[in-house]
């Protein structure tokens, strides 16, 4: 017993040095950045005089910039676009190695690689690909390969294309929501920068194929006879993946929308190697305001504003997962 | 195609497939394509007009040139860069197995009361986008004198494994028997007997995967290499090629050399322990 009680307190001792690190670079770090958040802290020196919610409001405005305006939009388009991206590529090609072809090592490792390279590497390859030329240099990376194939109307200026699509509130659709007082959805905040569809073209190829694992994993735990008996009943291929597969992996589909949800939110490093900013905020991300204003501007509270909406919206996402996934862990 | 139609008849769904399997890795494949060919070329082979054309020589100069810089024109190159990343990530992988595999062992074998309320406290610390501690992180390196070193940049590193490294391990040690301990215990075996006798034994598999995830991760790091490490002499290959890819003076080729120099070694071990590679990526989505 007495050997017990001393084994007991060796495992504390054991894991406390991480309790600690975790509790003070986590969560007290993260209570010292709400702190900051509040401040009038705009220039190298610390500056704790309170504000209150100043530095959020101003995030919100117009005034003096839009950017954290046009970074929720970019975001959202970036989140959207991505996930539904990932997803059906994951998804299909997980389908088409799912049939045990000859070969499927060297698929899977084919859709697998890019998950092994850093975003940065990512991102000044897609940007050299997607780099649409200039009037002096002609069409180059992508837009070149297209005229050469004769595909030249699908030419356009990716990344550097700062066109948002929204609905005007000139435009018929757009009276008409006025007068339903949806007025609010009639502007540039809430619309789509194309540009970004560049930087989603360039993490779809690097995580869709972690989505095609799961769901390959998930496919070979589904017991063979199921979708045998349920051919034998004369059920269509598409009966069984309609009534059978699909409803059986739902839980990697909702794991695989947290994790690359998750990611998505926090993108920043694609962001900076391959596109920065980009013209009138059209590629700019909380995340890459967040570290431009900080660490570039000195203007720390304002930094620490975007950063606490950040985590919120990160944990509205990740904490009822994590709370799910320990409760199933703790029952079985 | 031809080879196996010989062997067996396909049926023509079987073509099917292969032939979008075919299309898709041609897509996936292209960007290696392009950094591959474009790196090879000769400085005079490059221009915009031929970038998706073969090289017409070999040349390994861009290479050369993304190694060691133009030393004459000041421009550096990556070799110091890819060394400093040698001497992180190494030892910060090291140091985040060993806790990760403490930790794991104590809350998969010696669970105490509240280990239910802790763990998820603790991962909750690897989904955290970083730029909420970032602010508070250079202040205490600062005043740690730890700020703009290399060491100081391990210990982040560390830090935030902790998580995930623990969530590996304690899943990993959950799948061996505890009566595998039960019985040494009986022989008296102490807390960290049983660990150094029964379980550090069996933890090769775990130690693999945990350290190629550390490792794959902390090379690959931009966020906390740009805030920790200001001076280029200590800057990781993340920071250094994305400034060469930012500078108007460095041609195409040398960037894409520098480009695939950057993902070398991820891509080597990616290749060679591929099957670790997955156990790590499935693990990160926390049901493992």
């Amino acid at each position: 017993m007495k050997g017990v009680s001393r084994d007991r307190a060796i495992s504390l001792a054991l894991i406390a040095p991480s309790v600690v690190l975790i509790a003070v670079f986590v969560y007290g770090f993260i209570g010292f950045t709400g702190f900051a958040s509040l401040t009038k802290w705009d220039s190298f020196e610390p500056d704790y005089t309170f504000v209150g919610l100043r530095n959020f409001a101003k995030l919100f405005g117009t005034m003096p910039t839009d950017r954290f305006l046009c970074d929720l939009r970019n975001t959202v388009t970036f989140t959207v676009l991505f996930l539904i991206a990932c997803i059906v590529i994951g998804f299909l090609l997980a389908m088409l190695l799912d049939r045990h072809i000859k070969g499927e090592g060297l698929f899977r490792n084919i859709f697998l690689f890019p998950m092994a390279i850093s975003y940065i590497v990512t991102g000044v390859a897609w940007r050299w690909i997607l780099s649409p030329g200039t009037a002096q240099t002609g069409a180059t990376g992508i837009n070149l390969l297209f005229d050469k194939l004769g595909l030249g109307f699908l030419k356009w200026g990716w990344f550097t294309d700062p066109t948002i699509i929204y609905i005007h509130p000139d435009s018929g659709f757009g009276v008409f929501l006025g007068h339903v007082g949806l007025g609010g959805l009639t502007n540039p905040y809430v619309g789509i920068s194309i540009a970004m569809i560049s930087v989603v073209i360039a993490a779809t190829w690097q995580m869709s194929g972690y989505v095609m694992a799961m769901y390959l994993a998930a496919l070979r735990s589904i017991p063979v006879e199921m979708r045998e008996a349920a051919r034998v009943d004369g059920a269509s291929e598409f009966q069984v993946y309609r009534r059978i597969i699909i409803p059986m992996i739902r839980p990697v589909t909702l794991s695989a929308l947290i994790v690359l949800g998750h990611i998505s939110l926090k993108i920043f490093d694609l962001v900076v190697s391959m596109t920065g900013p980009g013209p009138a905020f059209a590629t700019d991300v909380p995340a890459f305001y967040m570290w431009d204003t900080t660490f570039r501007g000195n203007n720390f509270a304002q930094g620490a504003a975007i950063a606490i909406i950040l985590l919120i919206v990160v944990a509205l996402l990740i904490v009822p997962y994590l709370v799910s996934t320990t409760r199933s862990e703790a029952r079985s | 195609m031809t080879t196996l139609a010989v062997r067996k008849p396909l049926r023509t769904s079987t073509i099917v497939v292969y032939a979008l399997l075919i299309i898709a890795s041609v897509l996936f494949l292209m960007p290696v394509y392009v950094l591959l060919v474009t790196g090879l070329k000769g400085f005079k082979d490059v221009s915009l007009a031929t970038m998706w054309k073969l090289p017409t020589s070999l040349s390994l100069a861009s290479f050369v040139q993304a190694w060691v810089g133009v030393p004459s024109a000041g421009v550096k190159g990556l070799a110091q860069n890819f060394m400093n990343s040698v001497l992180l990530a190494v030892p910060a992988t090291l140091i985040s197995a060993f806790l990760g595999s403490m930790n794991g062992y104590v809350l998969s074998k010696w669970r105490f009361k509240g280990a239910n309320i802790l763990f998820p406290l603790m991962l909750f610390g690897m989904f955290i986008p970083y730029q909420s501690i970032l602010i508070p992180l250079v202040r205490v390196l600062q005043s740690m004198h730890l700020y703009g070193s290399r060491g100081g940049l391990i210990f982040v590193h560390v830090v935030y494994g902790i998580p995930i490294t623990t969530l590996i391990f304690r899943n990993y040690y959950a799948g061996i028997p505890d009566e595998l301990l039960e019985a040494s215990k009986i022989d008296g075996a102490g807390i960290l007997g049983i660990y150094i006798a029964i379980l550090f034994p069996l933890s090769l598999p775990g130690f693999v995967v945990v350290m190629i995830w550390q490792f794959t991760s902390i090379w690959n790091d931009f966020l906390f290499a740009v805030i920790v490490t200001s001076r280029p002499a200590l800057q990781p290959i993340t920071v250094a090629l994305n400034n060469l890819a930012g500078s108007y003076s460095v041609e195409w080729n040398v960037q894409m050399a520098g480009a695939l120099i950057a993902a070398l070694p991820t891509l080597l071990i990616y290749i060679f322990l591929s099957r670790y590679f997955m156990s790590g990526l499935l693990a990160g989505s926390v049901k493992g």
